[in-house]
């Protein structure tokens, strides 16, 4: 048997080491954060749900006040991480570094029962860090939805018996790429339609949007060569690390974000470009990751500088004043939490979306908080995940849109399991924002095209 | 501690979900704004009307416990740090708008409303509640009657007293009064609506407020206006004021707290100036173009380096956002600020801002100014390190000098934040012993156990005033 006062000094003795205490002072309690954030607004205001509070609970803990009991190990859990609360903190109070290291903290201290560790170590060690590997499930999956299995599967309600959310998650996944789709890209791409490349770029594919979301990933590419990129993309690429650092397996992360610089840093470009804000998110965060050892933090810094999102570069380019067409539709615009307050981007994607003709942009009451997807947390938390995705939906029902775009991979899945909830499939969808651009281009391409069918057949 | 019987009644007014002793829920309610202050309550509660406050406090009253109500502990002077320990009482369930008469200009609220939420809400309905405290977007009613809060818009309106018509409070002995009503006026008996205002919980729980709306004025106009000079500044604000203007809004920023204002903020904020006055008018849009005319001139006549006039809402609105931050952006610069809240005759801005300054210099501390100069209230604010102990005591005898020079200029201690337990032993220095008698006779009278936030307001040992 475990000692439990042991364990609990242990964890103590080990945040107050990790935990940056001037971070925790710079918080001066004003609460100007509270109103921002999801759980607090979730739980009726319960103050150990908010930011303010959960600061205060790792400072008492460090400063020795309270133990870091189970309540506290539940709190921490309990946020989403979709740092809300740092774009109003007027104090520049970085919570998401002291979430992610004490979280790690947790982790590394926690004695896995041995189920969740021997899951945890294919996760995070055999499955996440390995492309090949992620795409012999994908291609499992593809089988699955494929060989009619799926249906069989579906009808027979034997899901049911998963815990929660997996069943319906289950539900949403998109088509999978079939194994031979899986092709390897090439490395090096030129831009469509101009002489001289107007930026240098290469695309970050990120793990789950290279395999699941495929076509979306696709698009990206061909966005960028529209608008004029020459794109590379480095097969030495990997994982961005997100999954490990949220989940306290923040040495993985490293691993995989020297891997990533590695493969980036030597080509010669003007930005890397992300597509999902979640790795992106994180992807510019890669300098703090690496803060301790000199010689990474300087590679990281260079690498962080040139990383923005598609949407930014899209419309550094002026692709909004390309033709954009699509069918008349009412569009509204879910913030992917990370690309917002992380990478600071939110104007963009919607400059985007206004200059598609048909679309009347409708903005939803609070776009900007969390759908509740965040990762797994739709899966390891899904009481509070699904109460914050029914009022989000109840807020994207209000704009009357038939199409709700995202910009990441997790919000956009979790989108789609809110219209499945609340029965909206026959009038609404969800889609990734580079998926309609490309639609609305080759959209306004082809009606261009028929404009001047007509006009060659008057003449 | 409570004993298990004692939790036990509690539990049952208010059943087992509204009732938290838990480690992490009391570590998260041993703390308001206030820097260096932190103690844990025994419970939290969360009633859920006024019955089960009138039964809490009949229990508490009876078993001498004490209760510190807590809308959103956003204030500045410990008026919800349980320093006695206790039990801190919640609104979260009493948050609702109950009514807005429109035919009497009129809102019925219960305590835990947001501040922003009812601004909002009235606004709708083309109405106006003009007291807006900074700290509005997560502030509540019920605390920002207790402390009788201001805000920017204080100059021409008043602070949130001028708003209050009536209210519902349930006393420690478990007796509920009404006072007031939907009145132009009312002079039957002591006026126990302004008595509660600003008694920062030590009389009794305030569970239902009648506030008083107007129209929303026809048009607003914001500017900023920049100078070298600080004096030139603070001089502005006095002569608007003598030439008989009122302005809605007449803030004051100077240099470093622009700086970090515009760390935060990113909307261009003139960082080269070494003050700035904020000014807004409303009203009929002739006589709001009239007096901004004349407000400019008045700037530029004391040497204002620029005037510019915000030339959209959106602007306007970015002005006053990044204001309202300006306190918890100095934050970013060290680990504890430590903010002041003097106020002084409007005539005197500019001598206080001189004194201010030469305190600092004096104890070699780092002290920011801004605040609501037309109310002649300004927040001195010291940015310290709570752990640096040497610094922390020069800290203390500026602060002491600097309400001394308050008082000596006709000002008090605290201008709109509250004594709370903070400022409690510099109270005498504003009142003097009889005036502080007074008030404890009245505290006495309601209170007589002394339940409520006890140790808040009164000190045990006023500080001794070394004249300087
Ligand atoms: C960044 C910042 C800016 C601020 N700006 C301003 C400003 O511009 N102007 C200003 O005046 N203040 C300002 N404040 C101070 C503070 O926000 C106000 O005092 C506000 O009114 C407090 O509201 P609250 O809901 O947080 O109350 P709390 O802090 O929770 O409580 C305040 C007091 O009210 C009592 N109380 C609360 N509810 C009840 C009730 N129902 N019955 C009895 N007693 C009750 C409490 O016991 C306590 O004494 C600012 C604070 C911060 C942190
Ligand atoms: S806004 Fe920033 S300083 Fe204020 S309570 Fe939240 S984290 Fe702390
Ligand atoms: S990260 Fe999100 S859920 Fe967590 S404290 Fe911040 S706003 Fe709340």
């Amino acid at each position: 048997m475990r000692n439990i006062e042991n364990y609990a000094s242990e964890v103590q003795q080990e945040l107050k080491e990790r935990l940056d205490y001037d971070e925790l002072m710079n918080c001066m309690r004003c609460g100007f954060c509270l109103p921002s954030c999801p759980t607090y607004t979730q739980t009726n205001k319960n103050e150990a749900a908010s930011p303010r509070g959960r600061i205060a609970l790792m400072k008492g803990v460090v400063d020795g006040v309270i133990e870091p009991d189970e309540d506290f190990e539940e709190q921490l859990n309990l946020c989403l991480g979709c740092r809300a609360c740092e774009p109003v903190c007027p104090s520049g109070v970085k919570y998401g570094h002291l979430l992610e290291e004490a979280r790690d903290v947790l982790e590394q201290k926690k004695k896995h029962k041995w189920p969740v560790k021997v899951m945890r170590h294919l996760v995070f060690e055999e499955f996440f860090p390995k492309k090949d590997r992620i795409r012999r499930l994908n291609n499992l999956l593809w089988l699955y939805q494929k060989s009619g299995v799926q249906k069989v599967v579906q009808k027979s309600k034997v899901l049911n018996v998963l815990p929660g959310n997996l069943a319906n998650m289950e539900s949403i996944l998109p088509e999978i790429p079939a194994p031979k789709e899986m092709k390897n890209r090439p490395e090096h791409l030129d831009p469509f339609n101009v002489e001289a490349p107007k930026k240098r770029v290469a695309f970050f594919a990120g793990c789950l949007m290279d395999t699941m979301f495929m076509p979306t990933n696709d698009a990206t590419v061909k966005l960028l060569q529209l608008a004029g990129c020459e794109v590379f993309i480095p097969p030495a690429q990997g994982c961005c690390g997100a999954l490990h650092a949220h989940s306290g397996e923040k040495n993985g992360a490293k691993e995989l974000a020297k891997q990533n610089i590695r493969a980036f840093e030597e080509l010669d470009v003007d930005y890397i470009i992300s597509n999902a804000g979640g790795c992106g998110a994180f992807l510019i965060d890669y300098d703090h990751l690496l803060k301790d050892d000199p010689e990474w933090y300087e590679r990281a810094k260079a690498f962080v500088l040139k990383t923005k999102d598609i949407s930014e570069v899209l419309v550094e380019l002026d692709f909004h004043e390309k033709p954009l067409a699509v069918q008349p539709q009412v569009v509204t615009y879910q913030d992917s939490c990370h690309l917002r307050n992380v990478m600071r981007t939110s104007s963009a994607p919607r400059k985007l979306l206004k200059s598609i003709e048909g679309v009347t942009f409708k903005e939803m009451k609070d776009p900007d908080q969390c759908c509740g997807s965040a990762g797994v947390y739709n899966i390891v938390q899904q009481d509070m995940s699904m109460q914050i995705l029914d009022s989000k939906m109840e807020k994207a029902k209000a704009t009357q849109a038939q199409t709700i775009v995202t910009a990441n991979p997790g919000c956009l899945l979790q989108m789609k399991l809110g219209i499945k909830r609340e029965k909206m499939e026959s009038n609404a969808k969800a889609v990734h924002i580079v998926d309609l651009l490309l639609e609305a281009y080759e959209g306004a391409a082809s009606g261009e095209d028929n404009i001047r069918e007509v006009a060659v057949t008057d003449s | 501690m409570l004993t298990s019987e004692v939790k036990k009644l509690l539990v049952q007014i208010v059943g087992q979900e509204n009732y938290k002793d838990s480690n992490e829920m009391r570590l998260v309610y041993s703390y308001d704004a206030t820097p260096t202050f932190q103690s844990l309550p025994d419970a939290v509660i969360s009633p859920r009307n006024k019955e089960e406050i009138q039964k809490i406090l009949q229990l508490c009253n009876e078993q001498q416990i004490p209760i510190v109500p807590r809308g959103s502990g956003t204030n500045l002077c410990a008026g919800t740090c349980p320093t006695q320990g206790g039990i801190v009482l919640l609104f979260t369930h009493m948050d609702k708008i109950l009514e807005i008469d429109e035919e009497n200009l009129t809102a019925t609220v219960q305590p835990g409303v947001i501040t922003l939420d009812l601004i909002n809400a009235v606004e709708e309905r083309g109405l106006f509640y003009p007291p807006d405290p900074s700290s509005m977007k997560i502030s509540t009613i019920g605390g920002n009657i207790n402390e009788n809060s201001g805000g920017l818009r204080g100059l021409k309106y008043g602070v949130t007293r001028d708003y209050v018509l009536g209210l519902e409070a349930v006393l420690p002995n478990g007796n509920i009064i009404r006072t007031g009503g939907k009145l132009a006026k009312d002079v039957a008996g002591y006026d126990l609506t302004r008595l509660f205002v600003g008694s920062e919980g030590t009389l009794g729980v305030v569970t239902e407020v009648l506030l008083k709306l107007v129209p929303m004025p026809e048009t607003k106009s914001t500017m900023l206006v920049l100078y070298e000079d600080i004096d030139a500044a603070a001089r502005s604000v006095s002569k608007i004021i003598s030439n008989r203007i009122i302005p809605t809004t007449l803030e004051f920023l100077d240099k470093p707290t622009l700086e970090v204002v515009e760390d935060f903020a990113k909307i261009g904020l003139p960082t080269h100036a070494n003050a700035v006055l904020l000014i807004e008018q409303d009203g009929p849009p002739e006589i709001v173009s009239r007096d901004m005319e004349k407000i400019a001139m008045v700037c530029r006549e004391e040497q204002a380096l620029s005037v510019e006039m915000a030339a959209t809402e959106e602007e306007a609105d970015a002005l006053r956002t990044a204001r309202r931050s300006a306190l918890s952006a100095l934050a970013r610069m060290k680990p504890t600020t430590i903010l002041e809240d003097a106020t002084v005759p409007r005539s005197k801005i500019s001598e206080m801002v001189r004194a201010i300054n030469e305190i600092a210099a004096k104890y070699d501390l780092n002290i920011c100014t801004f605040g609501h100069a037309g109310d002649g209230n300004l927040h001195p604010t010291c940015l310290t390190d709570a752990r640096n102990e040497e610094e922390m005591e020069r800290v203390e005898h500026a602060f002491a000098e600097i309400f001394d020079k308050a008082i000596a200029l006709g000002g008090t201690i605290t201008g709109e934040h509250g004594v709370g337990e903070m400022k409690s032993p510099y109270l005498e220095w504003k009142l003097g012993k009889e005036g502080v008698e007074a008030m404890k006779a009245i505290k006495q009278a309601f209170d007589p156990n002394n339940i409520m936030n006890p140790g808040k307001m009164f000190a045990k040992d006023s500080r001794k005033r070394v004249l300087v």
